[in-house]
Protein backbone atom coordinates (compact mmCIF):
# COMPACT_ATOMS: atom_id res chain seq x y z
CA UNK A 1 0.00 0.00 0.00
CA UNK A 2 2.10 2.76 -1.16
CA UNK A 3 0.11 6.60 -1.21
CA UNK A 4 0.24 7.91 -4.31
CA UNK A 5 1.28 11.72 -4.70
CA UNK A 6 -1.60 12.98 -5.76
CA UNK A 7 -4.18 11.28 -4.02
CA UNK A 8 -7.65 9.53 -6.02
CA UNK A 9 -9.64 11.32 -3.60
CA UNK A 10 -8.99 14.38 -0.86
CA UNK A 11 -11.62 15.51 1.38
CA UNK A 12 -9.81 18.99 3.12
CA UNK A 13 -11.34 20.21 6.08
CA UNK A 14 -15.14 18.94 5.38
CA UNK A 15 -18.02 20.75 7.09
CA UNK A 16 -21.42 20.37 6.26
CA UNK A 17 -24.85 21.80 8.71
CA UNK A 18 -28.19 21.79 8.04
CA UNK A 19 -30.52 24.16 9.62
CA UNK A 20 -33.22 22.13 11.57
CA UNK A 21 -36.63 23.59 11.37
CA UNK A 22 -38.03 21.79 14.76
CA UNK A 23 -34.79 22.94 16.84
CA UNK A 24 -34.72 26.35 14.54
CA UNK A 25 -30.78 26.13 15.03
CA UNK A 26 -28.08 25.28 12.70
CA UNK A 27 -27.13 21.21 13.36
CA UNK A 28 -23.22 20.31 12.24
CA UNK A 29 -22.75 17.16 10.80
CA UNK A 30 -19.63 17.09 9.58
CA UNK A 31 -17.14 19.01 11.67
CA UNK A 32 -13.71 19.28 9.30
CA UNK A 33 -13.00 15.99 7.59
CA UNK A 34 -9.91 15.75 6.58
CA UNK A 35 -9.69 12.25 4.75
CA UNK A 36 -7.19 11.18 1.67
CA UNK A 37 -7.89 7.80 -0.37
CA UNK A 38 -5.17 6.69 -3.14
CA UNK A 39 -5.58 5.42 -6.33
CA UNK A 40 -6.81 1.67 -5.94
CA UNK A 41 -7.42 1.64 -2.64
CA UNK A 42 -10.33 0.79 -0.16
CA UNK A 43 -11.25 2.54 2.49
CA UNK A 44 -13.58 2.40 4.87
CA UNK A 45 -15.67 4.10 7.35
CA UNK A 46 -17.21 3.53 10.47
CA UNK A 47 -18.50 5.42 13.44
CA UNK A 48 -21.21 5.83 15.59
CA UNK A 49 -24.54 5.64 14.02
CA UNK A 50 -25.94 8.80 12.46
CA UNK A 51 -22.40 10.82 12.97
CA UNK A 52 -22.85 11.60 9.04
CA UNK A 53 -20.65 8.94 7.25
CA UNK A 54 -23.36 8.96 4.79
CA UNK A 55 -23.71 12.73 4.57
CA UNK A 56 -19.92 12.50 4.01
CA UNK A 57 -20.55 10.05 1.13
CA UNK A 58 -23.33 12.27 -0.61
CA UNK A 59 -20.76 15.08 -0.50
CA UNK A 60 -17.83 13.47 -2.06
CA UNK A 61 -20.44 12.43 -4.48
CA UNK A 62 -21.32 15.88 -5.04
CA UNK A 63 -25.27 15.75 -4.19
CA UNK A 64 -25.00 17.49 -0.52
CA UNK A 65 -23.93 20.95 -0.48
CA UNK A 66 -20.85 21.51 1.80
CA UNK A 67 -20.33 24.49 3.52
CA UNK A 68 -16.87 24.66 4.39
CA UNK A 69 -13.28 23.05 2.98
CA UNK A 70 -13.10 20.95 0.00
CA UNK A 71 -13.58 17.81 -1.92
CA UNK A 72 -10.64 16.92 -4.53
CA UNK A 73 -10.69 14.00 -6.91
CA UNK A 74 -7.46 13.56 -8.85
CA UNK A 75 -6.49 17.10 -7.52
CA UNK A 76 -9.56 18.91 -9.06
CA UNK A 77 -12.32 20.34 -7.01
CA UNK A 78 -15.55 18.85 -7.50
CA UNK A 79 -19.17 20.71 -6.79
CA UNK A 80 -21.42 18.08 -8.58
CA UNK A 81 -22.26 14.61 -9.43
CA UNK A 82 -19.26 13.38 -12.25
CA UNK A 83 -18.84 10.32 -13.97
CA UNK A 84 -15.46 9.89 -12.18
CA UNK A 85 -17.89 9.03 -8.96
CA UNK A 86 -20.63 6.25 -8.74
CA UNK A 87 -22.71 5.69 -6.00
CA UNK A 88 -23.90 2.38 -4.90
CA UNK A 89 -26.61 2.93 -2.41
CA UNK A 90 -27.93 0.93 0.58
CA UNK A 91 -31.31 0.01 -1.20
CA UNK A 92 -30.19 -1.51 -4.54
CA UNK A 93 -32.99 0.82 -6.08
CA UNK A 94 -32.77 -0.61 -9.41
CA UNK A 95 -35.33 0.80 -11.69
CA UNK A 96 -37.99 -2.24 -11.63
CA UNK A 97 -39.70 -1.13 -15.08
CA UNK A 98 -35.93 -1.92 -16.33
CA UNK A 99 -34.29 -5.09 -17.04
CA UNK A 100 -31.09 -5.98 -15.45
CA UNK A 101 -29.17 -5.00 -19.02
CA UNK A 102 -31.31 -2.07 -18.82
CA UNK A 103 -30.56 -1.00 -15.58
CA UNK A 104 -26.69 -1.51 -15.80
CA UNK A 105 -26.30 0.30 -18.66
CA UNK A 106 -28.31 3.31 -17.19
CA UNK A 107 -25.67 5.85 -16.23
CA UNK A 108 -24.25 5.36 -19.71
CA UNK A 109 -27.41 5.49 -21.54
CA UNK A 110 -27.62 8.98 -19.64
CA UNK A 111 -24.52 10.12 -21.10
CA UNK A 112 -25.82 9.78 -24.15
CA UNK A 113 -22.48 9.30 -26.38
CA UNK A 114 -22.30 5.89 -26.97
CA UNK A 115 -24.36 3.66 -29.30
CA UNK A 116 -26.57 0.93 -28.86
CA UNK A 117 -24.52 -1.78 -29.76
CA UNK A 118 -21.48 -0.22 -28.14
CA UNK A 119 -23.67 0.10 -24.54
CA UNK A 120 -24.81 -3.55 -24.88
CA UNK A 121 -21.13 -4.80 -25.59
CA UNK A 122 -20.36 -2.70 -22.30
CA UNK A 123 -23.31 -3.96 -20.18
CA UNK A 124 -22.93 -7.19 -21.29
CA UNK A 125 -19.18 -7.58 -20.16
CA UNK A 126 -20.17 -5.89 -16.61
CA UNK A 127 -23.15 -8.37 -15.91
CA UNK A 128 -20.61 -10.74 -16.60
CA UNK A 129 -17.98 -9.12 -14.20
CA UNK A 130 -20.37 -9.05 -11.42
CA UNK A 131 -21.06 -12.74 -12.10
CA UNK A 132 -24.70 -12.98 -13.40
CA UNK A 133 -24.54 -13.71 -17.22
CA UNK A 134 -27.86 -15.41 -18.10
CA UNK A 135 -30.20 -13.09 -16.25
CA UNK A 136 -29.40 -9.85 -18.59
CA UNK A 137 -33.14 -10.09 -19.10
CA UNK A 138 -34.26 -10.74 -16.12
CA UNK A 139 -36.24 -8.14 -14.97
CA UNK A 140 -35.34 -7.14 -10.95
CA UNK A 141 -38.10 -8.68 -8.84
CA UNK A 142 -37.22 -11.88 -10.23
CA UNK A 143 -33.75 -11.36 -8.59
CA UNK A 144 -32.75 -12.37 -4.76
CA UNK A 145 -30.96 -9.27 -2.78
CA UNK A 146 -27.88 -10.36 -3.74
CA UNK A 147 -28.36 -10.72 -6.97
CA UNK A 148 -30.03 -7.28 -7.12
CA UNK A 149 -26.83 -5.62 -5.04
CA UNK A 150 -24.66 -7.43 -7.96
CA UNK A 151 -27.32 -5.05 -10.95
CA UNK A 152 -26.35 -2.52 -8.60
CA UNK A 153 -22.70 -2.83 -8.46
CA UNK A 154 -22.53 -3.33 -11.94
CA UNK A 155 -24.45 -0.14 -12.49
CA UNK A 156 -22.45 2.43 -10.53
CA UNK A 157 -19.19 0.54 -12.84
CA UNK A 158 -21.07 1.56 -15.80
CA UNK A 159 -19.64 4.71 -16.61
CA UNK A 160 -16.48 3.79 -15.88
CA UNK A 161 -16.11 6.04 -12.55
CA UNK A 162 -12.37 6.33 -10.87
CA UNK A 163 -14.03 6.38 -6.98
CA UNK A 164 -16.74 3.89 -6.44
CA UNK A 165 -18.53 5.41 -3.17
CA UNK A 166 -20.80 2.38 -1.60
CA UNK A 167 -23.31 3.48 1.18
CA UNK A 168 -24.28 0.16 3.17
CA UNK A 169 -24.65 -2.01 0.32
CA UNK A 170 -24.79 -4.98 1.92
CA UNK A 171 -27.01 -4.01 5.52
CA UNK A 172 -30.18 -5.15 3.97
CA UNK A 173 -28.46 -8.55 3.01
CA UNK A 174 -28.98 -11.54 5.17
CA UNK A 175 -25.43 -12.62 7.11
CA UNK A 176 -24.57 -15.22 4.60
CA UNK A 177 -25.17 -13.77 1.46
CA UNK A 178 -23.20 -10.51 3.28
CA UNK A 179 -20.00 -12.69 3.98
CA UNK A 180 -20.38 -14.13 -0.04
CA UNK A 181 -20.78 -10.38 -1.17
CA UNK A 182 -17.58 -9.46 0.92
CA UNK A 183 -15.58 -11.54 -1.05
CA UNK A 184 -17.34 -10.81 -4.44
CA UNK A 185 -16.85 -6.95 -4.17
CA UNK A 186 -12.96 -7.57 -3.43
CA UNK A 187 -12.73 -9.63 -6.58
CA UNK A 188 -15.10 -7.51 -8.72
CA UNK A 189 -13.21 -4.51 -7.62
CA UNK A 190 -9.71 -6.04 -7.99
CA UNK A 191 -10.82 -6.82 -11.75
CA UNK A 192 -12.46 -3.94 -12.13
CA UNK A 193 -9.28 -1.79 -11.00
CA UNK A 194 -11.10 0.86 -8.97
CA UNK A 195 -10.73 3.02 -5.73
CA UNK A 196 -13.55 2.35 -3.19
CA UNK A 197 -14.87 4.19 0.17
CA UNK A 198 -16.92 2.22 1.46
CA UNK A 199 -19.39 2.83 4.63
CA UNK A 200 -20.59 0.28 7.28
CA UNK A 201 -22.18 -0.43 10.35
CA UNK A 202 -20.15 -4.03 10.70
CA UNK A 203 -16.62 -3.68 12.51
CA UNK A 204 -15.83 -7.19 11.05
CA UNK A 205 -17.12 -6.29 7.28
CA UNK A 206 -14.94 -2.92 7.57
CA UNK A 207 -11.50 -4.53 8.23
CA UNK A 208 -12.07 -7.30 5.77
CA UNK A 209 -12.73 -5.10 2.74
CA UNK A 210 -10.38 -2.42 3.57
CA UNK A 211 -6.54 -0.95 3.05
CA UNK A 212 -7.66 1.60 5.89
CA UNK A 213 -10.36 2.16 8.16
CA UNK A 214 -11.23 5.54 9.08
CA UNK A 215 -13.22 5.92 12.48
CA UNK A 216 -15.35 8.73 12.85
CA UNK A 217 -16.38 10.40 16.13
CA UNK A 218 -19.59 11.23 17.63
CA UNK A 219 -21.30 14.27 15.41
CA UNK A 220 -19.96 16.60 14.38
CA UNK A 221 -17.57 14.15 13.06
CA UNK A 222 -13.99 14.20 12.73
CA UNK A 223 -11.93 11.94 12.00
CA UNK A 224 -11.39 10.03 15.43
CA UNK A 225 -8.23 8.01 13.96
CA UNK A 226 -7.51 6.31 10.89
CA UNK A 227 -6.83 2.26 11.52
CA UNK A 228 -3.86 0.81 9.15
CA UNK A 229 -5.44 -2.67 8.37
CA UNK A 230 -2.09 -4.77 7.76
CA UNK A 231 -4.08 -8.30 6.73
CA UNK A 232 -2.44 -10.30 3.19
CA UNK A 233 -3.97 -8.57 0.21
CA UNK A 234 -5.65 -11.69 -0.23
CA UNK A 235 -8.55 -12.14 1.34
CA UNK A 236 -10.53 -15.14 2.61
CA UNK A 237 -13.41 -15.23 4.97
CA UNK A 238 -10.70 -17.46 6.88
CA UNK A 239 -8.94 -14.25 7.98
CA UNK A 240 -12.02 -13.12 10.29
CA UNK A 241 -11.26 -16.01 12.33
CA UNK A 242 -7.34 -15.29 13.23
CA UNK A 243 -6.18 -12.96 16.01
CA UNK A 244 -4.50 -10.00 14.45
CA UNK A 245 -8.33 -9.78 12.97
CA UNK A 246 -9.62 -9.74 16.68
CA UNK A 247 -7.75 -7.33 17.57
CA UNK A 248 -8.42 -5.32 15.39
CA UNK A 249 -11.96 -5.52 15.91
CA UNK A 250 -11.70 -5.06 19.40
CA UNK A 251 -9.44 -1.83 19.04
CA UNK A 252 -12.24 -0.42 16.57
CA UNK A 253 -14.98 -1.18 18.25
CA UNK A 254 -13.29 0.43 21.79
CA UNK A 255 -13.05 3.43 19.39
CA UNK A 256 -17.05 3.56 18.40
CA UNK A 257 -17.55 2.89 22.16
CA UNK A 258 -15.59 6.21 23.30
CA UNK A 259 -17.59 8.00 20.94
CA UNK A 260 -21.61 6.44 21.84
CA UNK A 261 -20.55 7.22 25.64
CA UNK A 262 -19.39 11.04 24.78
CA UNK A 263 -22.81 11.17 23.22
CA UNK A 264 -24.75 9.11 25.81
CA UNK A 265 -25.91 6.54 23.42
CA UNK A 266 -24.11 4.15 25.39
CA UNK A 267 -22.90 4.19 29.30
CA UNK A 268 -19.27 3.84 29.70
CA UNK A 269 -18.06 1.08 31.66
CA UNK B 1 -12.30 -17.35 -2.19
CA UNK B 2 -12.78 -20.35 -3.79
CA UNK B 3 -14.76 -21.54 -7.48
CA UNK B 4 -17.06 -23.83 -5.37
CA UNK B 5 -18.41 -21.24 -2.79
CA UNK B 6 -18.76 -19.09 -5.65
CA UNK B 7 -20.90 -21.23 -7.55
CA UNK B 8 -22.91 -22.67 -4.45
CA UNK B 9 -24.17 -19.02 -4.25
CA UNK B 10 -24.98 -18.57 -7.60
CA UNK B 11 -27.09 -21.63 -7.99
CA UNK B 12 -28.73 -21.09 -4.29
CA UNK B 13 -29.41 -17.40 -5.76
CA UNK B 14 -31.11 -18.86 -8.74
CA UNK B 15 -33.48 -21.05 -7.44
CA UNK B 16 -35.73 -18.71 -5.79
CA UNK B 17 -36.22 -17.35 -9.97
CA UNK B 18 -37.93 -21.04 -11.04
CA UNK B 19 -40.47 -21.85 -7.94
CA UNK B 20 -44.06 -23.16 -8.86
CA UNK B 21 -45.50 -26.37 -7.89
CA UNK B 22 -47.53 -28.51 -10.01
CA UNK B 23 -51.26 -28.73 -9.59
CA UNK B 24 -54.08 -30.11 -11.12
CA UNK B 25 -56.24 -28.48 -13.66
CA UNK B 26 -59.13 -29.20 -11.28
CA UNK B 27 -57.11 -27.31 -8.09
CA UNK B 28 -56.38 -24.74 -10.24
CA UNK B 29 -59.17 -23.33 -12.05
CA UNK B 30 -61.01 -24.32 -8.73
CA UNK B 31 -62.96 -20.73 -8.59
CA UNK B 32 -63.67 -20.32 -12.10
CA UNK B 33 -65.84 -23.55 -12.20
CA UNK B 34 -67.58 -23.03 -8.70
CA UNK B 35 -68.13 -19.47 -10.14
CA UNK B 36 -69.83 -20.70 -13.49
CA UNK B 37 -71.53 -23.73 -11.88
CA UNK B 38 -73.26 -21.19 -9.34
CA UNK B 39 -74.31 -18.46 -12.65
CA UNK B 40 -75.93 -21.51 -14.08
CA UNK B 41 -78.15 -22.69 -11.06
CA UNK B 42 -79.08 -19.03 -10.57
CA UNK B 43 -80.40 -18.78 -14.11
CA UNK B 44 -82.08 -21.75 -13.87
CA UNK B 45 -83.90 -21.37 -10.68
CA UNK B 46 -84.39 -17.77 -12.20
CA UNK B 47 -86.36 -19.40 -14.97
CA UNK B 48 -88.34 -21.93 -12.80
CA UNK B 49 -89.38 -19.57 -10.28
CA UNK B 50 -91.19 -17.69 -13.71
CA UNK B 51 -92.58 -20.86 -14.49
CA UNK B 52 -93.82 -21.95 -11.32
CA UNK B 53 -95.78 -18.19 -11.20
CA UNK B 54 -93.99 -17.61 -8.46
CA UNK B 55 -93.31 -14.54 -9.28
CA UNK B 56 -94.80 -12.28 -12.72
CA UNK B 57 -92.44 -12.22 -15.48
CA UNK B 58 -93.57 -8.73 -16.67
CA UNK B 59 -91.89 -7.18 -13.24
CA UNK B 60 -88.91 -10.06 -13.28
CA UNK B 61 -88.63 -11.32 -16.83
CA UNK B 62 -86.84 -14.49 -17.47
CA UNK B 63 -83.29 -15.59 -18.74
CA UNK B 64 -85.24 -17.39 -22.07
CA UNK B 65 -87.87 -13.66 -21.96
CA UNK B 66 -84.37 -11.86 -22.16
CA UNK B 67 -83.20 -14.56 -25.04
CA UNK B 68 -85.82 -13.77 -27.24
CA UNK B 69 -85.78 -10.28 -26.74
CA UNK B 70 -82.70 -9.61 -27.30
CA UNK B 71 -82.91 -11.70 -30.65
CA UNK B 72 -86.21 -9.48 -31.57
CA UNK B 73 -84.10 -6.25 -30.94
CA UNK B 74 -81.09 -7.83 -33.37
CA UNK B 75 -84.06 -9.19 -36.16
CA UNK B 76 -85.26 -5.18 -35.91
CA UNK B 77 -82.18 -4.09 -36.05
CA UNK B 78 -82.42 -1.19 -34.01
CA UNK B 79 -79.79 -2.54 -31.85
CA UNK B 80 -77.30 -2.04 -34.17
CA UNK B 81 -78.17 1.97 -34.30
CA UNK B 82 -78.50 2.08 -30.42
CA UNK B 83 -75.00 -0.01 -30.03
CA UNK B 84 -72.90 2.66 -32.40
CA UNK B 85 -74.54 6.10 -31.09
CA UNK B 86 -73.46 4.79 -27.36
CA UNK B 87 -69.89 3.50 -28.93
CA UNK B 88 -69.54 6.52 -30.43
CA UNK B 89 -70.32 8.69 -27.33
CA UNK B 90 -68.05 6.35 -25.25
CA UNK B 91 -65.29 6.33 -27.47
CA UNK B 92 -64.59 10.20 -28.48
CA UNK B 93 -65.85 10.96 -24.32
CA UNK B 94 -62.84 8.49 -23.45
CA UNK B 95 -60.67 9.48 -25.99
CA UNK B 96 -60.80 13.18 -25.36
CA UNK B 97 -60.32 12.23 -21.55
CA UNK B 98 -57.13 10.34 -22.17
CA UNK B 99 -55.55 12.79 -24.43
CA UNK B 100 -55.94 15.43 -22.34
CA UNK B 101 -55.96 14.24 -18.65
CA UNK B 102 -52.55 12.54 -19.30
CA UNK B 103 -50.94 14.96 -20.60
CA UNK B 104 -52.19 17.78 -17.82
CA UNK B 105 -52.15 15.46 -15.33
CA UNK B 106 -48.39 14.94 -16.35
CA UNK B 107 -48.00 18.95 -16.51
CA UNK B 108 -49.77 19.15 -13.23
CA UNK B 109 -47.92 16.75 -11.71
CA UNK B 110 -44.03 17.84 -12.57
CA UNK B 111 -44.86 21.50 -11.97
CA UNK B 112 -45.85 23.37 -8.59
CA UNK B 113 -47.02 26.79 -10.22
CA UNK B 114 -49.47 24.97 -12.80
CA UNK B 115 -50.62 22.83 -10.06
CA UNK B 116 -51.48 25.48 -7.61
CA UNK B 117 -53.11 27.26 -11.02
CA UNK B 118 -55.63 24.29 -11.38
CA UNK B 119 -56.09 22.53 -8.08
CA UNK B 120 -59.01 24.29 -6.82
CA UNK B 121 -60.70 24.01 -10.47
CA UNK B 122 -59.63 20.33 -10.18
CA UNK B 123 -60.61 19.55 -6.88
CA UNK B 124 -63.92 21.00 -7.16
CA UNK B 125 -65.21 19.35 -10.25
CA UNK B 126 -63.68 16.08 -9.13
CA UNK B 127 -65.79 16.18 -5.82
CA UNK B 128 -69.21 17.48 -7.34
CA UNK B 129 -70.93 14.44 -9.33
CA UNK B 130 -70.10 15.19 -13.00
CA UNK B 131 -73.95 13.93 -13.30
CA UNK B 132 -75.42 16.95 -11.25
CA UNK B 133 -73.71 18.98 -14.71
CA UNK B 134 -75.98 17.60 -17.17
CA UNK B 135 -78.73 20.28 -17.12
CA UNK B 136 -76.08 22.68 -17.97
CA UNK B 137 -74.30 20.38 -20.31
CA UNK B 138 -77.90 19.55 -22.00
CA UNK B 139 -78.68 23.41 -22.50
CA UNK B 140 -75.11 24.03 -23.92
CA UNK B 141 -74.63 21.06 -25.94
CA UNK B 142 -78.16 19.73 -27.06
CA UNK B 143 -79.89 16.35 -26.54
CA UNK B 144 -77.33 14.65 -29.30
CA UNK B 145 -74.03 13.37 -29.49
CA UNK B 146 -72.47 16.64 -28.19
CA UNK B 147 -74.01 16.39 -24.45
CA UNK B 148 -73.22 12.72 -24.09
CA UNK B 149 -68.90 13.03 -25.29
CA UNK B 150 -69.37 16.46 -22.44
CA UNK B 151 -70.59 14.38 -19.69
CA UNK B 152 -68.49 11.31 -20.46
CA UNK B 153 -65.48 13.04 -20.73
CA UNK B 154 -66.07 15.35 -17.92
CA UNK B 155 -66.60 11.88 -15.71
CA UNK B 156 -63.70 10.35 -17.34
CA UNK B 157 -61.08 13.78 -17.20
CA UNK B 158 -61.03 13.91 -13.42
CA UNK B 159 -60.04 10.29 -12.29
CA UNK B 160 -57.38 9.95 -15.35
CA UNK B 161 -55.84 13.65 -14.54
CA UNK B 162 -56.00 13.09 -10.89
CA UNK B 163 -54.15 9.72 -11.19
CA UNK B 164 -51.45 10.76 -12.87
CA UNK B 165 -50.35 13.39 -11.33
CA UNK B 166 -50.38 11.70 -7.73
CA UNK B 167 -48.13 9.20 -9.78
CA UNK B 168 -45.54 11.92 -11.16
CA UNK B 169 -45.51 13.63 -7.74
CA UNK B 170 -44.98 10.58 -5.73
CA UNK B 171 -41.73 9.49 -6.88
CA UNK B 172 -39.41 7.38 -5.33
CA UNK B 173 -37.11 10.07 -3.72
CA UNK B 174 -34.25 6.87 -3.83
CA UNK B 175 -34.79 6.73 -7.58
CA UNK B 176 -33.98 10.50 -8.03
CA UNK B 177 -31.31 9.95 -5.75
CA UNK B 178 -29.73 7.43 -8.10
CA UNK B 179 -30.48 9.75 -11.35
CA UNK B 180 -29.37 12.72 -9.65
CA UNK B 181 -26.24 10.99 -9.07
CA UNK B 182 -25.54 9.07 -12.58
CA UNK B 183 -25.85 13.18 -13.72
CA UNK B 184 -29.81 13.40 -14.62
CA UNK B 185 -30.53 17.22 -16.08
CA UNK B 186 -34.04 17.50 -15.14
CA UNK B 187 -35.31 16.41 -18.21
CA UNK B 188 -33.48 13.01 -17.70
CA UNK B 189 -35.26 12.53 -14.20
CA UNK B 190 -38.50 12.97 -16.18
CA UNK B 191 -38.04 10.77 -18.69
CA UNK B 192 -36.53 7.92 -17.16
CA UNK B 193 -38.00 7.92 -13.68
CA UNK B 194 -40.89 10.40 -13.44
CA UNK B 195 -42.92 9.34 -16.35
CA UNK B 196 -42.15 5.16 -16.31
CA UNK B 197 -42.80 4.99 -12.53
CA UNK B 198 -46.24 7.01 -12.84
CA UNK B 199 -47.15 3.97 -15.44
CA UNK B 200 -49.56 2.11 -12.71
CA UNK B 201 -50.86 4.70 -11.52
CA UNK B 202 -51.96 6.35 -14.83
CA UNK B 203 -53.56 2.98 -15.51
CA UNK B 204 -55.66 2.77 -12.22
CA UNK B 205 -56.52 6.38 -13.66
CA UNK B 206 -57.56 4.57 -16.72
CA UNK B 207 -59.78 1.86 -15.28
CA UNK B 208 -61.30 4.35 -12.58
CA UNK B 209 -62.50 6.44 -15.44
CA UNK B 210 -64.22 3.71 -17.44
CA UNK B 211 -66.76 3.21 -14.51
CA UNK B 212 -67.58 6.91 -14.47
CA UNK B 213 -67.58 7.02 -18.62
CA UNK B 214 -70.29 4.44 -18.31
CA UNK B 215 -72.50 5.94 -15.56
CA UNK B 216 -72.17 8.93 -17.91
CA UNK B 217 -73.07 7.73 -20.83
CA UNK B 218 -76.36 5.60 -19.64
CA UNK B 219 -77.75 8.67 -17.43
CA UNK B 220 -76.84 10.77 -20.14
CA UNK B 221 -78.81 9.29 -22.77
CA UNK B 222 -82.17 8.66 -20.47
CA UNK B 223 -82.31 12.43 -19.19
CA UNK B 224 -82.39 13.40 -23.11
CA UNK B 225 -81.27 11.44 -26.42
CA UNK B 226 -82.46 10.04 -29.87
CA UNK B 227 -80.62 7.03 -29.75
CA UNK B 228 -78.18 4.34 -27.77
CA UNK B 229 -78.09 1.65 -24.84
CA UNK B 230 -79.89 4.06 -22.44
CA UNK B 231 -82.12 5.37 -24.56
CA UNK B 232 -83.45 2.20 -25.42
CA UNK B 233 -83.59 1.22 -21.92
CA UNK B 234 -85.57 4.51 -20.93
CA UNK B 235 -87.95 3.49 -23.36
CA UNK B 236 -88.45 0.12 -22.87
CA UNK B 237 -88.90 1.32 -19.30
CA UNK B 238 -91.68 3.29 -19.70
CA UNK B 239 -93.50 0.92 -21.91
CA UNK B 240 -93.09 -1.98 -19.23
CA UNK B 241 -90.77 -4.03 -21.93
CA UNK B 242 -88.92 -5.25 -18.65
CA UNK B 243 -87.19 -8.03 -21.65
CA UNK B 244 -85.62 -5.19 -23.23
CA UNK B 245 -84.40 -3.34 -20.34
CA UNK B 246 -82.53 -6.24 -19.00
CA UNK B 247 -81.12 -6.65 -22.84
CA UNK B 248 -79.70 -2.87 -22.29
CA UNK B 249 -78.23 -3.73 -18.71
CA UNK B 250 -76.49 -6.85 -19.59
CA UNK B 251 -75.04 -5.17 -22.40
CA UNK B 252 -74.03 -2.61 -20.23
CA UNK B 253 -72.58 -4.97 -17.80
CA UNK B 254 -70.64 -7.00 -19.92
CA UNK B 255 -69.02 -3.75 -21.64
CA UNK B 256 -68.52 -2.39 -18.97
CA UNK B 257 -67.09 -6.07 -17.73
CA UNK B 258 -64.94 -6.91 -20.65
CA UNK B 259 -63.17 -3.61 -20.73
CA UNK B 260 -61.84 -3.43 -17.03
CA UNK B 261 -60.92 -6.89 -17.66
CA UNK B 262 -58.34 -6.41 -20.49
CA UNK B 263 -57.34 -3.09 -18.64
CA UNK B 264 -56.79 -5.34 -15.76
CA UNK B 265 -54.82 -7.86 -17.78
CA UNK B 266 -52.17 -4.40 -19.05
CA UNK B 267 -52.70 -3.37 -15.15
CA UNK B 268 -51.09 -6.76 -14.07
CA UNK B 269 -48.12 -6.77 -16.37
CA UNK B 270 -46.94 -3.20 -14.77
CA UNK B 271 -48.36 -4.56 -11.32
CA UNK B 272 -44.52 -6.36 -9.97
CA UNK B 273 -43.14 -2.93 -9.83
CA UNK B 274 -44.88 -1.32 -7.08
CA UNK B 275 -44.80 -4.90 -5.35
CA UNK B 276 -41.43 -5.76 -5.78
CA UNK B 277 -39.75 -2.50 -6.35
CA UNK B 278 -37.50 -3.10 -3.14
CA UNK B 279 -35.79 -6.03 -2.19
Amino acid sequence: MSIAPVPKMEARGLRIGFYNERIKRQLNVLDGIDLSVAEGELVCIVGPSGCGKSTFLGAIDGLTRINGGQVLIDGKVVTKPGPDRAMVFQHDSLFPWRTVLQNVVYGIELQGRVGKAEMRERGMDLIDLVGLKGFEDHFPHELSGGMRQRVNIARALAPDPELLLLDEPFAALDAQTREFMQVELLKILSRAKKTALFITHQIDEAIFLSNRVAVFSARPARVKEIVAIDLPKERTLALKHQQNFRDLQEHIWRLIEEESARTGLVTAG
Amino acid sequence: MSATIDTATQTAEAEESFAGPRVSFLARHESTIVGTASVIAFLFFWEYAVHAKWVNALFTSSPLRIIVAGADMVKEGTIWQDLATSGLEFGLGYGMAVAIGVPLGILMGWYKRLNSVLEPFVNALYATPRIALLPLIVIWFGIDLGSKVAIVFLSTVFPILVNTMVGIRTIDRDFVKVARSFGASDRQLFLTVALPSSVPFLLTGLRLGLGHALIGIVVGEMYGATSGIGYMMAVAGSTFQTDRVMVGIIIIAASGMIMTHMLKLIEQRFEKWRVDSRG
